[in-house]
């Protein structure tokens, strides 16, 4: 289970407003955030992994709180370990593809499969720069899928897939994530994408007050 | 004449043994240095840079007499270093090399700070959610991402203290075989109208900062940093 339950001053499009998020989210589920643009979807993720904190609140993810400002707990990013998919792909100019994965696991059957599942076998050895920004999106998301996390916070991540592409991802996507027993938040624009995936919906234009 | 040259390398020699050290020390010192500018913003930072920099656009000869006052072992923190340390700053080599790195520091800081500003924060962000420390992050992914200017800075710092003259003759003054350098043997030369030699070591000097400055230049062509 997941509990979020904090407040964080956005600026949005209407001037500043106050992100207020009070959600439960069981474990396996997929949650889709949408909203306009400015709604909060991305601080909501950045808050959730640790990179913003919010005004207060509670944060507790399987059992193992994560923020209470009461308490004064503010676990550090890479102790809470959410896996990240970022909308401009985050990845590391100097490594390969399959450098990607090695650098945070070890097992190489799983690194094969993740490899597999974004179909870039023929690119293990090629840097970031020398794919296409659909083949460096779907490194992004394997690389973040690579330490198998309990939750995966994923801000935009199908924009620059093609449609055949994002269709087998989508579905490998969702086998993986049921066979490791994870939980996924993802904000997306594109509502035709998430139908096949998402298990719940949150809007977050009702979150800003 | 080239005879007299290879006959007395002395200068050169130490020039080149002081923009290595030099450049060593501002390597090591620099990175922590310019990393901690880059992610801090106050006022301490602000003056600390300003600091940095200044050597930049001061007279060379003003660092060279604020340094020959600092390091006069009468006064204390001098005095301290001869007493203890048996360290004398003046007229020495280590006093050349404490001058040059001084004066050196924004050629290395400079590049280093803007590199590691330009690096997007989900960079590091990537890194951490992977469960990666800090210190993990800054060397694996960080120092990576930066080298072509972590090259550039190298390059730059030991082409300008090779090329050192009025702060190096300040707190140097110019001793044969001990504090005397290449910029300084051009000037000794043209004083005693031996144009030759002068020619000779300015010729030297001119050609490895052409090479030098040349290679940063393409190096930086080619390794142009994008954020996806």
């Amino acid at each position: 289970m997941i509990n979020l339950q904090f407040e964080q001053l956005v600026k949005s499009y209407a001037g500043k407003k106050t992100l207020r998020v009070n959600l439960q989210i069981a474990e396996g589920e997929i949650v889709h955030l949408y909203g306009i643009s400015g709604s909060g979807k991305t601080t909501l993720l950045n808050i959730i992994a640790g990179f913003k904190n919010p005004a207060g609140g509670l944060i507790q993810v399987a059992g193992k709180v994560w923020f209470n400002s009461k308490q004064g707990i503010n676990l550090p990013v890479n102790q809470r370990k959410a896996g990240f998919v970022f909308q401009n792909y985050a990845l590391f100019q100097h490594m390969t593809v399959i450098a990607h994965l090695k650098y945070a696991c070890e097992e190489i059957s799983l690194i094969e499969r993740l490899i597999h599942m974004a179909a870039l076998e023929s690119f293990k050895n090629h840097l970031p720069s020398t794919l296409s920004a659909g083949q460096q999106q779907r490194l992004g998301i394997i690389r973040a899928l690579s330490t198998c996390p309990p939750l995966l916070l994923m801000d935009e991540p199908f924009s620059a897939l093609d449609d055949d592409s994002k269709a087998l991802l989508l579905t490998n996507l969702k086998e993986f994530l049921k066979e490791y027993h994870m939980t996924a938040i993802i904000a997306s624009h594109n509502h035709s994408e998430m139908k096949g995936l998402a298990t719940n919906y949150l809007n977050m234009n009702d979150c800003l007050y | 004449m080239i005879l007299t040259l290879l006959l007395n390398p002395g200068p050169l020699f130490l020039s080149l043994k002081l923009a290595l050290i030099t450049t060593f020390i501002l390597l090591l010192a620099g990175l922590p240095l310019a990393w901690w500018l880059s992610v801090t913003k106050n006022l301490f930072t602000l003056v600390i840079e300003v600091l940095v920099t200044m050597p930049l656009v001061l007279p060379p000869t003003v660092l060279g007499f604020y340094l020959l006052i600092a390091f006069n072992p009468t006064h204390n923190p001098a005095k301290w270093l001869l007493q203890h340390l048996n360290l004398q700053l003046t007229f020495t080599f280590s006093g050349l090399l404490a001058g040059s790195i001084l004066y050196s520091l924004p050629f290395m800081i400079t590049p280093l700070k803007s590199a590691f500003q330009q690096i997007p924060e989900s960079l590091s962000q990537a890194s951490l959610t992977l469960g990666k420390s800090r210190f993990e992050t800054f060397f694996l992914i960080i120092l990576p991402a930066i080298k072509p200017a972590i090259i550039s800075a190298i390059i730059l710092s030991f082409a300008h203290t090779l090329g050192e003259f009025g702060v190096v003759l300040m707190i140097g003054g110019n001793i044969p075989d001990k504090t005397r350098l290449a910029s300084m043997a051009i000037y000794d030369a043209v004083e005693r109208m031996d144009y030759e030699s002068a020619e000779w070591y300015a010729f030297i000097l001119f050609s490895a900062t052409f090479i030098l400055v040349s290679t940063v230049f393409m190096f930086n062509r080619h390794n142009r940093y994008s954020i996806r």
